[in-house]
């Protein structure tokens, strides 16, 4: 391994951000290029190769990817096809029998595979993993081959009750192998062995769309890195906030579903840890969207599985994300009882805002933004714009809202603006309830350009104790993937009770697969300050859904006893009353290795040679809030010294982001460099 | 003085939140997966005097959106005849000739109070997995009285002025198979009225009593007002629907659901005294019940109708007493789903005819509930029992959806690997059904096959089903989907039951299998109309047969896979004639 640069690299649609480290002198630096749409490796390399002369200094580079996000989205995978079970090819396609919005039957749903890409073959495996029927591998091949004839590039094997007994499935699996003209062959279970047969195969069908499109990218992205002279590691972040290898990455392409999100994710809870905040809510605000994170206790909340779109569910663990419609593109109007409204229905960034002149005449929460002095007209975020046109702005809302309501131009975006804070607040406080938290022990850490002018306001309506403002907000993700652990899940149903489970030989299997997916892990060869090993069993009542997490640790020789006992710790910590005498069961054990990578010093944020407030100081801007205009003072964040301290209101500004300081708070530098936001003791 | 507008949207989204954090709290504490995983509950909050909805929560059951207001009528009417509510009180019932639904469905409400008056209702339902009766899980098919549905609780006190009443919990748990989940289930709703509580008071605190109630106010009018502009926008006149039930599961014969609908300017009428009188059977419903399931139908056109009583202020329900739509116990009304799903057709039907663009078509219209139950070799008893789905209905927009939930729910399906691992049955087929959607310019959603063979010496079957006779409809000129079907075998062949979609104890044996094909939705406009490319497409993926291509379309496919475009032209010519 050569080179002292550790380098992060988050892909957007509109900016590649890098993040540069340089692990011997403790430097920092960031920078942004636009994204290379069509080939994203290439804006990938520019954006490396503007910090970094040679690329055999680097040591890692560390990626989060929206190439598989979007393929999803857009629906430019791979054509794909399904080999399954007879009876049973429609399964991708009946889902769960659900629809996409609970008032309306106007849904539709449209699968990635086409009915005659779903094919059947004879065989059957039964609950118990009894084989009631064998495979013929001879019938499997004539499907593939008729498959790969129609123009299929990757193939799903499927079969009922896979989980139980793989045996068909795998022969099958040898035998579409030996005849497939791609290596994309995927086979459901070794994607996820787990019960609920929607879940596994649209997972793995997933993967096995995703794999072509993701393996090519990240072909070129290695070709492009070999020919600039790179000789370090790849690492690609996946979903769950763990890296993995890029080999791992080609194999497991459906795991990086949420790469780009988890990553910001990953380094708001690094940075508040450092920072000595222990439960924060991470705020993302794009064009049309809010995305809120909770982070308790230092752990971001993991979600089983997700939808990235409806009926395209994936099921890993997945950082959990909730997405409202309150972004900066969301426009207000008026219902029809003449009530306002702010979202779901958004400009997005293209036309976007008003301010942006591309063409929307609607007013959005940037506009109300930019009325109120909050947004310097003349120098945008992003730098798409040279400047923001204020007075169509300030039309639209007079047209749109003030005249109707009867408000002057600055109450009525004053009312936008609440609104959307009201409903960020709203689900912030909806998501932290769901888990069982009070909201007011948490902090908010704004990512992202736009989250930073919201984040009093949400202090105040939410009652949050106050906001972290990371130093580089607009650049968090890339800082992610910096500080990101390796990190490899696996999962087995097991679906027995545990009066009839041999703990002891339950126990060596466990081990055993912690030993092969530390394998996995450490194969991509990078370094790491330890290796954790986490082992859990998906536990429940007979006649119980849902089951809870049960943590054991089979290095000490597993026992029904202990394993009993772990359940009822976890089950009254859920749930407070404990069911005597009724029989629990073992749905899935769950292994999960973590190769923890050398800590990162968020100390080499703080600011160096800072600067008193006074001294930062650049201007003057009028800005509304609260009902009243004030003068508020503008400075140059990045510039502030340690320590420094200034009230509200105040405009912060700097490049990649600005900082609306409301009236009665207060805005600290803390020795991170993080500016922390709270109410005026 | 009138409330600040921006004010007013502000507090409406706070109301809301505090019924969807109930929502919340309860799905998360809620024992029984009927309430944890189905959302079979729902909270609000309530006018102090009328009862009427104020404000809901959006993830609960739809079908309670509508109904909850009857809830807390009942219990004003009921304190009434004791000196009104007290501060601390809670009241519980599940009585549903005066609140609605089925006898499952247990109902708190209490009232909130500020500076000494009751300022709203709160109010929690949820669907209790056993409440006694005849059968486990309460939906049986042969009840001709309520007393064989289950347990049947008047509104009683759960608190009295704060004190929590034990006897009351021990009644309900002396009566129901599984005390416990009970217990569970009645733990999480009062921690949700707990949580509504202190959410409210701490909005009033911050926005004051006068500023809340006047915000209350505003928000039903601006319902009314809202509601009344979705209506101006329709003809006037008066227009029919009629639909049918197969029959009571007692008598074979069919039973009408008749809607006159009439617009005048801003006012509807729904008129649904040509429907049939009450029956022996458990398809009878109450007079609550039939104004919720219109509340779903109108909500599912029209959208953005907000939950709030203001809503239903232009319509006016015409309803006959003691008829199917509004019973009066002790007849039974366990099937209630049946009859709802056949509400909600007859308006989409109606609404149809005057509002064209935003129509839909009819739902595969049943939830199809059936079960399997047996010993196992060891003795142990097993009860399988799930509901099924079917097809949506075609749109103005596009086509219906393939394998959806109900209308009046938003249940999911169990997996089929996990109803495998639970009970001794081997799924043979779990497959959309071709052709059963109604062909239209826009084509319906497909039903679905499910077929299940038994795995244990021996099983009995129930199935509570509908649409096996008429089958759901299409609008705007398009056609109907398949009807419902189920097939049960047996030594000496296939059978399909006399009540065609209801039957109790049908016996199978080992490696014999029962059947469901459920119904697809209605199609939507003129299928001579639809592009004879995405004809051929249909017939490519398997939604549509050739045959039904040519019969139901006028498009003729060769056997290439391609269209025949001049026989194509002819045949339509002929059928347009």
């Amino acid at each position: 391994m050569s080179g002292n640069i550790v380098i992060g690299v988050d892909v957007g649609g509109t900016f590649t951000d890098v993040f540069v480290y340089n692990e011997a002198t403790g430097q920092v630096e960031t920078t942004k290029v636009p994204s290379t749409r069509g080939d994203q490796s290439k804006g990938f390399i520019e954006g490396i190769r503007r910090k970094v002369a040679d690329f055999g200094d680097i040591r890692t580079v560390v990626h989060g990817t929206t190439v598989g996000t979007n393929a999803l989205l857009e629906r430019k995978g791979a054509r794909t096809g399904i080999i399954t079970t007879e009876g049973f090819r429609d399964v991708l396609e009946m889902r769960r029998r659900d629809r996409p919005t609970t008032w309306g039957l106007r849904g539709s749903f449209d699968p990635i595979v086409d009915r005659p890409d779903r094919v059947e073959v004879e065989e059957r495996v039964l609950a118990d993993g009894t084989v009631l029927q064998d495979v013929d591998p001879e019938a499997v091949k004539a499907q593939a081959r008729a498959l790969a004839e129609a123009g299929c590039e990757a193939v799903c094997v499927f079969f009922i009750n896979g989980y139980a007994n793989d045996e068909n499935e795998r022969i099958a699996v040898e035998a579409v192998r030996s005849v497939w003209p791609t290596a994309y062959v995927t086979a459901a279970t070794e994607i996820l062995p787990e019960i609920r047969e929607f879940e596994r195969l649209s997972t793995a069908t997933l993967n096995a769309y995703l794999q072509p499109v993701v393996s090519s990218y990240l072909d070129r992205l290695e070709q492009g890195l070999d020919k600039k002279g790179f000789h370090g590691e790849l690492l690609i972040v996946q979903s769950n906030g763990g890296v993995m290898g890029v080999g791992t990455a080609k194999d497991f392409p459906v795991r990086t579903a949420l790469s780009g999100p988890a990553a910001g994710v990953i380094a708001a809870q690094a940075i508040a840890e450092a920072a000595g905040f222990s439960n924060i809510v991470t705020c993302d605000m794009g064009g049309t969207s809010f995305d809120v994170s909770l982070v308790a206790e230092g752990a971001a909340a993991l979600a089983p599985q997700t939808s990235i779109d409806f009926g395209m569910v994936v099921r890993t663990p997945m950082i959990e994300i909730t997405t409202i419609g309150a972004g900066g593109g969301s426009i207000a109007s008026l219902d029809a009882s003449g009530l306002l409204t702010v979202g779901p229905e958004s400009a997005g960034s293209d036309p976007g805002p008003v301010c942006y002149g591309l063409g929307n005449k609607r007013p959005t929460v940037t506009d109300a933004n930019l009325i109120l002095g909050r947004i310097n007209p003349d120098r945008p975020i992003g730098g798409k714009l040279d400047r923001l046109d204020i007075d169509t702005a300030r039309e639209a809302i007079r047209t749109n809202v003030s005249d109707p309501l009867g408000l002057t131009v600055e109450e009525a975006a004053e009312a936008i603006l609440r609104l959307a804070n009201a409903k960020m607040a709203g689900a912030i406080r909806l998501v932290s309830i769901e888990k069982g938290h009070d909201p007011s022990k948490f902090a908010a850490m704004p990512f992202g350009g736009g989250g930073s002018l919201h984040t009093g306001a949400l202090i105040k309506e939410v009652g949050l104790g106050s906001a972290l403002v990371p130093r580089f907000p607009g650049v968090t993700s890339a800082l992610g993937c910096v500080v990101a652990d390796m990190r490899h899940d696996r999962v087995q149903t097991v679906n027995r009770l545990l009066s009839d489970i041999d703990a002891a030989a339950l126990g060596s299997e466990l081990q055993s697969v912690a030993r092969t997916t530390e394998a996995v892990v450490t194969s991509a060869g990078a370094a790491f300050a330890r290796i954790d090993r986490v082992f859990e069993f998906d536990m429940l009542y007979i006649g119980q859904t849902h089951t809870v997490a049960v943590a054991v640790d089979p290095t000490v020789g597993l026992t029904t006893h202990a394993i009993q006992e772990a359940f009822n710790t976890a089950y009254s910590a859920a749930y407070g009353r404990l069911l005597d005498g009724i029989p629990v069961r073992v749905m899935n054990y769950r292994v999960t290795v973590i190769g923890r990578r050398p800590a990162f010093d968020m100390g080499v944020f703080a600011p160096k040679d800072g600067k008193s407030a006074d001294e930062c100081r650049t201007g003057s801007r009028t800005v509304w809030a609260e009902g009243a205009f004030h003068e508020a003072g503008l400075f140059d964040r990045l510039s502030l010294a340690v320590g420094e301290r200034i009230a509200g209101p105040a405009v912060l500004e700097q490049p990649d982001t600005t900082i609306f300081v409301d009236p009665g708070l207060v805005a600290t530098v803390d020795g991170f460099g993080n500016l922390v936001i709270r109410p005026e003791a | 003085m009138e409330i600040d507008p921006v004010t007013l949207a502000i507090l409406k989204g706070r109301f809301e939140q505090i019924a969807d954090e109930m929502d919340a709290t309860l799905f998360r504490s809620a024992f029984n997966p009927i309430i944890a995983e189905a959302h079979d509950a729902s909270h609000g909050l309530y006018d102090a005097d009328t009862g009427d909805t104020l404000v809901q929560g959006k993830s609960g059951l739809p079908i309670f959106v509508g109904v909850m207001a009857f809830a807390v009528k009942a219990v004003i009417r009921k304190a009434a005849t004791q000196g009104g509510v007290n501060e601390g009180d809670v009241w519980i019932f599940n009585d549903p000739y005066d609140g609605g639904t089925h006898l499952s469905d247990f109902r708190l409400v209490k009232p909130v109070f500020r500076e000494g008056e009751v300022f709203c209702y709160l109010a929690s339902v949820g669907h209790w997995h056993d409440v006694g009766g005849n059968v486990p899980g309460n939906y049986n098919p042969a009840a001709t009285e309520c007393f064989q549905e289950g347990m049947l609780i008047p509104p009683v006190k759960l608190y009295d002025k704060g004190e929590f009443r034990q006897d009351i919990v021990d009644i309900l748990s002396a009566n129901s198979r599984q005390p416990i989940s009970l217990y569970g289930d009645l733990n999480g709703q009062i921690n949700a009225m707990d949580l509504g509580e202190k959410r409210l008071n701490a909005l009033l605190d911050e926005y004051s009593v006068p500023t809340a109630r006047k915000a209350l106010v505003a928000l039903k009018a601006r319902a009314a007002t809202m509601m009344r502009a979705q209506i101006s926008d329709l003809p006037s006149g008066t227009i029919s629907a009629e639909d049918w039930l197969d029959n009571d599961g007692i008598d074979d014969v069919p039973l009408k659901i008749a809607l006159d609908m009439t617009i005048e300017g801003d006012k509807m009428i729904l008129d649904f005294t040509r429907s049939s009188p009450s029956c022996q059977g458990p398809v009878n419903i109450s007079r609550a019940t039939t104004i919720a399931a219109c509340y779903v139908a109108l909500k599912h056109i029209f959208g953005d109708v907000p939950a709030n009583a203001g809503v239903l202020e232009p319509v006016e329900f015409r309803i006959d007493e003691d008829s199917l739509l509004s019973v009066k116990a002790p007849k039974p009304v366990g099937g209630y789903t049946e009859t709802i799903l056949r509400l909600i057709d007859v308006v989409f039907q109606a609404m149809a005819q005057v509002a064209p663009k935003s129509a839909m078509a009819c739902a595969y219209g049943t939830i199809n509930a059936l079960s399997l139950a047996g010993h196992r070799a060891n003795g142990a008893r097993w009860v399988m029992f799930s509901f099924f789905g079917g097809g949506h209905g075609a749109h103005g927009a596009g086509d219906g959806l393939n394998h959806g939930n109900a209308p009046i729910s938003t249940a999911t399906i169990p997996p089929l690997e996990i109803l495998e691992s639970a009970y001794p049955v081997r799924f043979t087929k779990w497959a959309l059904r071709p052709d059963s959607g109604g062909a239209g310019l826009y084509r319906g959603g497909l039903g679905a096959i499910y077929e299940i063979s038994l795995l244990e010496k021996e099983a009995d079957v129930f199935l509570f089903g509908e649409r096996g006779k008429v089958p759901p409809r299409g609008v705007v000129g398009g056609g109907d989907a398949s009807t419902n079907k189920f097939f049960y075998e047996q030594a000496d062949g296939e059978h399909t039951p006399p009540m065609v979609s209801k039957m109790v104890g049908i016996h199978i044996e080992n490696g014999q299998h029962v059947r469901l094909e459920t119904p697809g939705g209605g199609g939507y406009g003129d299928a001579l109309l639809r592009d004879p490319e995405i004809v051929r497409a249909d017939v490519i993926e398997g939604y549509v047969s050739a045959e039904k291509a040519r019969e139901a379309y006028g498009v003729v496919i060769l056997p290439d896979g391609s269209v025949d475009d001049g026989a194509t032209t002819a045949l339509r010519r002929e059928r347009a004639a």
